[in-house]
């Protein structure tokens, strides 16, 4: 053998070493995790007045999502362009209308949508056929529905906030949206709010 | 020497294509279709070479759809715009999430006159199974299953494996191609443009 062949297949070595070092970084992470903290997602300050008001935020730039003044945040990672989130929206929007009709969970519980792969359009064109009124946030190029596990959509995550801003996920359910109602009772109860004394 | 290297080289392509397209997807996938989508991986963007032009007359065709009708472009001439959108495959990630998104947007293609036709070489029995997962579609969506493919050969978007690219034609009432967009098949095309694109026809 030649010294060159061997510096050669040294290379090539450190070549496949180094592809399956790098690979568990491209590795989506896993769906979040119940009893876990949320994973790292910024998400621009809304530059709506009433939104930037019922999220408590101030300011420009980002946000996480366990700034926003409240004790729970619902969080549903949906896509414009899939059926069951469609079929859902009526009922999400629901849940949205029972928080703010209830003056002890108004300022409490705050809801947010992600769309998944969903340009600023997408997302805007979702919110005026299903008239969203809570906060809805493009993820044109997947980053956050990468860092939640590519997860399929609807997917909800329900996040305590406690008051020194640590937080944890107290739900983390793909689709099977149970209705209004009793989405709004599992939130009062895996959260703890309803025995926080509303 | 050279042989070895270029085999070397080839092997670490191959696994870094593998890597990515194995693990980083960047398609969203509704909990409608559950587990039943098949994931092809990251594909060729473009394999085929189109054979009309933005200001051609729309080649014709007849197709049957999965209602039962038969759907000829000509019975829209002067009558509607027509937008045509191909997609590769029943069953595939980013195919079974782009119809329900058009479905929502009735409103948009009625403000500009228009019908949209989607299209795929899949037989209607799975087509029919397909677009049940989707809710009720307002728009027909046709087959060019038989004589396979023709369509999509004849507008020079049949990839080589058989296959149709991610395609969206806007045809206006004078039956002249307006609007091309042979897409990235791997990736869905941005509303956006399509809206761009039918905004054109009526200013």
């Amino acid at each position: 053998m030649k010294t060159g062949d061997c510096g050669f297949k040294v290379k090539i070595v450190s070549a496949l070493l180094l592809v399956i070092l790098a690979t568990p970084a491209m590795v989506p992470a896993e769906p979040p995790r119940k009893g876990g903290p949320l994973p790292s997602i910024m998400l621009p300050v809304p530059k709506s007045v009433e939104e930037k008001t019922y999220l408590g935020l101030s300011g420009t730039g980002t946000f996480k999502i366990p700034q926003i003044r409240a004790d729970v945040v619902i969080v549903e990672v949906f896509s414009m362009y899939c059926p069951f989130c469609q079929k859902d929206a009526p009922g999400v929007n629901e849940v949205y209308d029972k928080i703010q009709k209830d003056p002890g969970l108004r300022s409490r519980i705050k809801m947010i949508g992600i769309g998944a792969g969903n340009s600023a359009f997408e997302v805007e064109t979702y919110k005026k056929t299903f008239e969203v009124l809570f906060p809805l946030f493009p993820d044109a190029d997947y980053v956050i529905h990468r860092a939640c596990g590519e997860v399929r959509t609807p997917y909800f995550i329900g996040v305590k906030i406690q008051k020194d801003k640590s937080h944890n996920i107290f739900l983390s359910q793909q689709g099977g949206f149970p209705g209004a109602q009793p989405f709004l009772e599992q939130i009062l109860k895996e959260s703890g709010l309803r025995e926080g004394g509303r | 020497m050279d042989e070895l290297k270029t085999g070397c080289l080839v092997v670490v392509m191959g696994i870094l294509l593998v890597s990515v397209s194995s693990v980083v997807t960047g398609q969203t996938l509704s909990e409608a279709y559950k587990g039943n989508i098949y994931q092809p991986g990251l594909l060729k963007p473009v394999d085929s070479v189109l054979k009309v032009n933005v200001g051609d007359g729309a080649p014709l065709f007849t197709l049957p759809a999965v209602s039962g009708e038969t759907i000829s472009l000509s019975q829209y001439r002067e009558r509607r715009n027509v937008v045509l959108s191909f997609v590769p495959a029943a069953w595939t990630p980013v195919c079974s999430d782009q119809w329900p998104g058009y479905n929502i947007m009735k409103g948009t293609f009625d403000r500009h006159d228009a019908i949209l036709l989607g299209i795929t070489v899949d037989n209607i029995p799975t087509l029919f199974a397909w677009t049940n997962q989707m809710g009720k579609l307002w728009f027909p969506v046709l087959s060019d299953f038989w004589p396979h493919g023709a369509l999509a050969e004849k507008y020079g978007i049949l990839r080589s494996n058989g296959v149709s690219e991610r395609a969206l034609f806007v045809i206006d009432k004078n039956g002249l191609i307006r609007y091309i967009d042979v897409h990235d098949i791997n990736k869905r095309p941005p509303l956006e443009d399509l809206v761009g694109a039918l905004e054109k026809l009526t200013k």
